[in-house]
């Protein structure tokens, strides 16, 4: 039985995990900025399964921004996976042991988060397990091979694929503010603080980390406070 | 050295906040404020680093705002994530080859 739920859990999780290995090699091209090598690469994107995160994290050790800059990122970047991991633990059995639970939380993603909650009724740790197989190799093996890619290609073609991971997350953000014009107008208010922060003081002194962490605690914060969101939007999710 | 303590600190953040939720906490987050904050937060973020990070990844910054421009038109019109990368990129690569 076991078995059977574990192999449900590797089928859905092989689309995630294809997706994953694409994505990622955007995250290891970007890795060359922090001149960080291919076992960095591997060991950062399987410790943190996170593109974002990942992304904020090379920005830090980039600009030697030092340990605390770096854990106030990865607080703010990946703070909604605290909200993910609070809908999860709802899904979980409340006896499921705190083993499971530790486990379970490793790979706690936006797409394994989504095949989860999408299971009927309570979900198996081992459905779960199953789709962590298929994700935690695509997205560290990709990180490695856009580490070498990112070593290895001319510089007209390092040049090229440095904007694909930038390419990806405006297709990640755009859809979201087709359908949200709140979020449509943070979008361009982020664009446009953000290029005016790389320019003048006092944010231009600041490192890129900082200033990506600084300009997203006060926007989101701005725009919680301005246009928090109702119920029934979430429900729409 | 100090890049894999860096990342040492990167991983025991994360993880950090996967695991508390499951182990320790257990219940829903009922604050709307917290709750839309943190719905903001990626979009907000991926927004800030993306511009004018892409004008600076490449050689010529012309090259880099023509990447920006084809990503918006491209997203806007529904194109998906491997296209629309790939077209950013195939937009750096032709401009740098014609104005470098």
């Amino acid at each position: 039985m076991k078995h059977l739920v574990f192999q449900r859990g590797l089928r859905d999780g092989i689309p995630i995990g294809l997706g994953y290995f694409v994505v990622s090699i955007g995250i290891g091209i970007a890795c060359r900025t922090a001149k960080l090598g291919a076992a960095q690469g591997f060991f950062m994107s399987l410790l943190n399964n996170a593109s974002a995160g990942e992304y904020g994290g090379i920005t830090v050790i980039a600009g030697d921004a030092g340990f605390l800059t770096m854990i106030l990122m990865m607080l703010v970047i990946n703070a909604r996976y605290l909200l993910m991991g609070c809908v999860l633990s709802q899904k979980l059995s409340p006896d499921l042991s705190l083993g499971h639970r530790m486990l379970m939380a490793f790979d706690l993603t936006d797409e394994i988060f989504g095949l989860a909650v999408a299971q009927q009724g309570m979900l198996d740790p081992w459905y779960y397990y199953g789709a962590m197989c298929a994700a935690l190799p695509g997205w560290s093996c990709g990180t490695v091979v856009g580490v070498l890619l990112g070593q290895s290609l001319p510089e007209w073609a390092v040049s090229g694929c440095s904007v694909m991971l930038f390419g990806m997350f405006i297709a990640i953000i755009l859809p979201e503010g087709k359908r949200n014009p709140v979020v449509l107008g943070f979008l361009l208010l982020s664009f446009l603080c953000s290029w005016a922060g790389a320019k003048l003081p006092p944010l231009a002194q600041l490192s890129e980390g900082m200033r990506i962490l600084v300009l997203t605690v006060i926007l989101a914060a701005l725009a919680a406070a301005l246009f928090p969101r109702k119920e029934e939007e979430e429900a729409a999710e | 050295m100090k890049a894999w303590l860096y990342i040492l600190v990167m991983a025991l953040t994360t993880y950090l906040i996967r695991v508390l939720p499951l182990t320790l906490i257990r219940r829903p987050i009922r604050s709307v404020f917290l709750k839309s904050f943190l719905y903001y937060v990626p979009y907000v973020t991926l927004a800030v680093m993306t511009f004018p990070a892409i004008t600076e990844a490449t050689q010529s910054p012309i090259a880099g705002w023509a990447a920006m421009g084809v990503g918006l038109v491209c997203a806007w019109f529904g194109l998906g994530m491997l296209p629309v990368a790939i077209l950013c990129c195939g937009t750096v690569i032709v401009l740098e080859a014609i104005l470098l």
